[in-house]
């Protein structure tokens, strides 16, 4: 049976009968006595476990982005490099570690090693380090310091170059796929991994095991192995599938492959639509979004997921594919009901299809949760809208946490569709949601805040088409004035 | 492993106390080799604790079936309540917390059982096998119902000066009010944890995360049925705090020595964030109602203030929280004829407990939501109603409870932040963005802060302290406070390097430990340095005089002569190296080890009449903080926060800042992101960070500024004179609360009084918004 190896802070290791579920932090905390990186929720949530992942970039260099290693299956960094705060500096402390002294960076100290792993991330242009300061760090709780002092680090933090490991990796490469087996003593079940090589095998792989689950990205799938504590059974890794990371142009469309981190499509889709790149940059953080996947967003089939609302709106394609066999749906039909998505067994997502324009159609997007940062919505709202002589010639909206799917507010469309754009027609439009959805209280929202900021939603997208002048958007985040971080 | 403590280099200049050091630990934290409990080698044969959990509010347990639990895989003991060789309980005062339930279960998440395996995920598959069948018996889940059946913990508590029933019939003007605020989870990155190592005879060892060791090891004593000798807890260090481990710890230190003892194995108790949060108390959330009267000049003439906390299912120290809230409900403000009356509700939920300001934040909310009604009511500015009741002046400095403000630096305070923040401008221009943007709204507040400082249960204002001088000159520290990241090792040792002016990195501060230092209280109270740090310098000063006597017999001169400086000991002529001391001393035969202790003198007070002194000083800060809120969703941002606080002289700048800096953020998160949602049956629904918000990098405002009032300095005989500085910048933050309140207010040109709960969420935000516009249609 393979053994997972990978280099670990410049030493290679190798990891023998490991259960494929294991996560990353568990074995490095747990197996490999690398107690530096902490766990302080298991669930990608507060980053006191980030580490940073180095993989071939394609271009003979290491390409770094820094994870949550507690929702990452060791499996997953097999052939790839990971850096603790361990090797960082420990007789002598790194530039980074040096800062955060000085600044007074730490008080208890508990979530320093992940805090220190993403500045890291940022001194070395690590993907997604080169944000604002509060973009790179919003996946970094601290609960002592209030940030201020971290700021002061990282604004005195300079930048370096990041470490070439490409010749290890090469070293490290498989001809074939990793395939694992693993008998759980506990639940008495037998775990497989497999991590096909490329989409054909891949494609096969999943028809030969309809029953096995499908990671990515593991920012969903890693919870229900930490939180949900299911006992999985077979596991298909589509992370070292090339095919399914690209994301190319295709007469109008842009075509992401399913195995596409958010990050890497962060700037294409911000070009396009700078209200979806907005809100993808507070969807998640930037250790979710260095490892989570859109294509992970659409197949998970989550009620409140953010990009599906965004991506139905804009008219978005969903192309699946069973053996050799594909076809391409509306984006907005795969999502039957609650739970229940239309996905035969053994076809699994291969890409999402956006259109590449909209014709002068205006596109907005507006993310609703508790917190601005990191924080899944209470309601996304995304409204694309063509208006000619004042007239609503097309509409497509769409909500996230209004029903038991994403999905579109057809009435409210229909009340816009052929009416003159204002006041009296939005008014309709917003009874309309009313029929469109009944949504539900939960710990995010209660169903009445929920239909009002539906509703309000649309009443913005009026009143920034009208009066452009006035503010609109509560800010993100102005940049953090230096002299106000004291330190 | 990097080791500062080790190296003694003597630094070129001399630091002390009242300099800006690191932490202690910066460079362990930084590195990553910085040890917390979970992180220390695990012991050969190390069982894992998972403790099996009620999923009910309150029932009977009509039958416990835990044969599967105890056939799993991996399990090696299943412990219940019938396994305790002691008392079953892990309460810190009123014998009321069980280890284990034993035939009722009282709330969702209260201990059942102790599954010990091999490995966590064995623990955890077991425990899911146990087959409990439970009696549902009525719960009472909210303050409401609670209320409503009459369930408290204690007996309603009324603390009261003048006649305020009298004042406020006779008051010019009268308003009502009522104002829900939250509580709010600690989230301490470390979640609880312990490791339990038995020992010959039945002794155990637990290293602990906890604030309050002692009380853990008595609780153990109490569990095992052994004599507190038995038991020895050990605090490294705390990977977060802030109240939630001064009680908390107990019930899994305690289930880890169990099972150490029965089995003869180690054990490690460490759930995860979720089952932390499930099982251990939170701060109180709060329902207060004021009825206050006033004068045209925004003046109070009579208040009478209903507090209603959630305490939860126990006591726990539910009694000096709500008792706190009370002594804080006049915040700053001379309140003339006052009634305050506590009602301490008995809830179906997880027991609430301490957290930063300890009750005190809430009870000065209310007061703070008293003053922003009057300015509303009377058309004044806030801030102006706010200064014209502040403590001062002839007649007007004795407290609701009967002690005599003597130090108030509130009226300096506001008066400097005022003018440093641009106040009066700010407000101004403020109303003029208001009148013109439609659909963002600002609010700016200003809001002061006085803290009492001391532990209102006398006896606990006590610390003991333990040093040793090695011949080599090198000084280990040992005190009955626990480092929780507050810097609490650093300052304290800072005061003893300043005792004998050698650098603090000859100063090594070991691990809080029940066996060096006996019946010391929790770090609480925002009372670490001044008790431990005045024990340590009586410590210091005992082998200080044995030296400097030394000193003067062994170079011939007078004691007078005899002078600690940081080149060395100067006697007469001679400047003797600190080594060199060290070395002649023990050579002499000179005991150079000392306990020190402190007791806060002049404290006093009557529980029965919530009357006397129970604070040795109070602590002083104030902040402005501007907001801006979206009125079509609700979300709110704060764009800039001033402050400034007054820690005395303080022992360590650095330190203190960032105290202040991360209360304000927490108390921040508190009233604004921080939602504790229950369900109907008892479940909380917001039990990791990906429900519960704490605050984020970008939620701090872009500009913050944070300062040291520099006058400041003790007016009490504390430690180089300076304040407690834990708890009280948390309060800072009812800033951002009022002026949330008052960008709602704008929606409707400040023409009616939004009533904006807290948290102030998006959604609360909205509904305040909508509700001030419908009735100000009206």
């Amino acid at each position: 049976m393979d053994a997972v190896r990978f280099l670990l802070n410049g030493e290679v290791v190798e990891a023998r009968s490991v259960d494929p579920t294991r996560t990353l932090l568990e074995h490095l905390r747990g197996d490999l006595r690398r107690t530096g990186t902490k766990e302080g929720c298991a669930e990608g949530d507060c980053g006191s476990c980030t580490v940073l992942v180095g993989e071939l970039d394609g271009q003979g260099g290491t390409a770094w982005r820094a994870v949550n290693s507690c929702i990452q299956f060791v499996p997953m960094v097999d052939g790839k490099a990971v850096i603790t705060v361990e090797g960082l500096g420990q007789a002598t402390p790194h530039p980074v570690q040096a800062a955060m002294v000085e600044h007074h960076g730490s008080q208890c100290g508990f979530c320093t090693p992940g805090i220190v792993m993403s500045l890291y991330g940022r001194a070395v242009a690590a993907k997604g380090g080169d944000g604002p300061i509060d973009e790179v760090l919003a996946g970094n709780l601290c609960r002592c310091t209030g940030y201020g002092p971290i700021i002061a680090a990282a604004q005195a933090i300079t930048p370096e170059a990041a470490p070439d490991v490409a010749d290890t990796l090469m070293d490290l490469r498989r001809d074939e796929a990793l395939s694992l087996d693993y008998v759980d003593p506990i639940a008495g079940v037998t775990r497989r991994w497999f991590a096909p090589l490329d989409a054909d095998e891949l494609a096969r792989t999943y028809e030969a095991h309809q029953d096995a689950v499908i990671v990515a990205g593991a920012t969903d799938i890693g919870l229900w192995v930490t939180k949900l504590r299911k006992p999985l059974g077979t596991l298909i890794d589509i992370g070292r599938v090339d095919a399914l990371k690209a994301i190319t142009r295709e007469d109008g469309w842009l075509r992401i492959g399913a195995g596409v981190r958010y990050v890497d499509a962060l700037d294409t889709l911000s070009e396009l639509y700078p209200d979806l790149g907005a809100m993808m940059r507070r969807l998640g953080s930037t250790q979710v979004r260095n490892s989570g996947t859109i294509g992970g967003n659409i197949a998970n089939g989550s009620p409140i997921g953010d990009m599906p609302p965004a991506l139905i709106a804009l008219g978005a394609e969903l192309v699946l594919r069973k053996g050799d066999a594909r076809r391409t749906i509306p984006l907005e039909d795969f999502f039957v009901a609650y739970g229940r998505q239309d996905r035969a067994p053994g076809e699994f997502v291969e890409a999402v299809r956006v259109p590449t324009g909209l014709g002068g159609a205006m596109f907005k997007v507006f993310k609703l949760s508790k917190r601005f940062d990191q924080d899944i919505s209470a309601v996304c709202g995304a409204f694309n809208i063509t208006i000619v002589d004042e007239v609503v010639t097309a509409a497509r909206v769409a909500y996230g946490g209004m029903a038991g799917t994403p999905k579109r507010a057809v009435g409210c469309e229909a009340a816009l569709v052929g009416q003159l754009w204002n006041r009296t027609t939005i008014h309709a439009a917003v009874e309309a949601l009313a029929g469109d959805f009944t949504p539900l209280s939960d710990a995010r929202a209660s169903a009445a805040y929920r239909t009002l900021t539906a509703g309000n939603m649309l009443r913005k997208v009026f009143i920034e088409s009208a009066r452009p002048d006035l503010e609109t958007r509560v800010p993100e985040a102005a940049p953090h004035a230096p002299e106000a971080a004291n330190a | 492993m990097p080791d500062s403590g080790a190296k003694l280099v003597e630094p070129v200049v001399f630091q002390g106390v009242h300099a800006a050091l690191p932490h202690d630990s910066a460079l362990r934290h930084v590195s990553g080799t910085a040890l917390y409990v979970d992180d220390i080698p695990e012991p050969p044969g190390m069982l894992h604790v998972h403790l099996g959990m009620s999923t009910r509010a309150h029932a009977r347990i009509v039958s416990m079936d835990l044969s599967a639990v105890r056939a799993s895989p991996g399990v090696v003991a299943v412990l219940t309540a019938r396994d305790i060789p002691g008392e079953n309980d892990v309460s810190p005062v009123i014998h009321d917390d069980r280890l284990f339930a034993d035939g009722e279960v009282i709330c969702v998440g209260q201990s059942l059982f102790a599954v010990a395996a091999t490995s966590i995920a064995a623990a955890r598959a077991a425990a899911a096998k146990a087959v409990v069948e439970y009696e549902d018996l009525p719960a009472a889940i909210t303050i409401a119902q609670a209320r409503e059946a009459e369930l408290k913990i204690e007996a309603s508590q009324r603390m009261a000066r003048g006649d305020a029933a009298a004042a406020l019939a006779a008051s010019p003007r009268r308003l009502q009010g009522t104002m829900a605020i939250g509580g709010q989870d600690h989230f301490y990155l470390e979640g609880q944890v312990a490791l339990a190592t038995p020992r010959e005879g039945g002794d155990v060892h637990v290293w602990s995360s906890t604030q309050h060791p002692s009380e853990v090891q008595h609780l153990i004593a109490r569990v095992l049925a052994v004599p507190h000798t038995a038991v020895t807890v050990e605090v490294r260090r705390m990977g977060g705090g802030f109240g939630g481990k001064e009680t908390q710890a107990s019930l899994f230190a305690a289930a880890a020595a169990l099972v150490a003892v029965k089995t003869g194995r180690p054990a490690k108790a460490r759930p995860d964030r979720d089952e932390d949060m499930v099982m251990t108390g939170k701060r109180h959330d709060f329902e207060i109602a004021y009825d206050v009267g006033f004068d045209d000049e925004g003046r109070l003439t009579g208040l009478a203030l209903e507090l209603a906390s959630r305490c939860g299912a126990t006591t726990d120290l539910s009694l000096a929280i709500n008792d706190r809230a009370m002594f804080h409900a006049d915040n700053c403000y001379y309140l003339p004829a006052v009634e305050i009356v506590s009602h301490r509700f008995k809830t179906h939920t997880v027991s609430n407990t301490a957290f930063r300001g300890f009750g005190g934040p809430q009870g000065m909310a209310a007061i703070e939501r008293v003053m922003d009604a009057v300015a509303q009511a009377t058309g004044l500015d806030p801030l102006e109603v706010r200064r014209r009741n502040l403590y001062g002046g002839e007649g007007r400095n004795l407290t609701p409870y009967h002690q005599t403000v003597e130090d108030n630096v509130a009226p300096q305070l506001l008066a400097e932040l005022a003018a440093s923040c641009d106040y009066k401008a700010r407000q101004r221009q403020i109303d003029a963005y208001n009148a013109r943007s439609p659909v963002i709204k600002k609010g700016l507040a200003l809001t002061p802060v006085k803290f009492g400082i001391s532990f209102t249960t006398t006896h606990l204002n006590q610390a003991g302290a333990l040093i040793h001088l090695y011949a080599d000159g090198s000084i280990l520290l040992n005190h009955g406070g626990t480092e929780m990241g507050q810097g609490l090792f650093v300052k304290v040792a800072q005061i003893v390097a300043e005792a004998f002016k050698v650098g603090v990195d000859r100063v090594k501060v070991t691990s809080t430990i029940t066996d060096k230092v006996p019946n010391t209280s929790a770090t609480a109270a925002s009372s670490g340095t001044d008790l431990n740090g005045m024990a340590a310098l009586n410590a210091a000063n005992a082998i200080k005089g044995r030296l400097v006597e030394f000193a003067a017999k062994k170079w011939g001169c007078d004691a007078a002569e005899v002078e600690f400086t940081p080149q060395g000991l100067r006697a007469g002529s001679e400047l003797v190296p600190f080594e060199t001391l060290c070395r002649q001393a023990h050579l002499a035969r000179v005991s150079l080890s000392s306990t020190g202790f402190y007791a806060t003198p002049k404290i006093h007070y009557d529980r029965a009449t919530h009357t006397g002194r129970p604070f040795y000083y109070f602590a002083y800060g104030a902040a402005c903080s501007e907001v801006l809120i979206d009125t079509l969703t609700g979300e709110m941002k704060v764009v800039r926060a001033d402050i400034l606080h007054d820690a005395g002289r303080s022992i360590n700048p650095a330190i203190d800042l960032g105290q202040i800096e991360g209360g304000f953020i927490q108390g921040m998160g508190w009233l604004t992101t921080e939602e504790l949602v229950f369900g109907a049956d008892g479940r909380l629904l917001t039990h990791a960070p990906s429900t519960y918000k704490i605050p984020t990098c970008g939620d701090r405002p872009a500009v913050l500024n944070v300062a040291l009032w520099e006058p400041g300095r003790n007016v009490e005989e504390t430690v180089h004179r300076s304040k407690a500085v834990g708890e009280p910048p948390l309060m800072l933050a009812l800033s951002v609360l009022s002026a949330v309140n008052r960008a709602v207010a704008a929606v409707a040109d400040h023409k009616v009084f939004p009533n904006l709960d807290a948290p102030a969420t998006p959604e609360r935000i909205l509904m305040a918004v909508e509700d001030v516009k419908r009735r100000a249609s009206c």
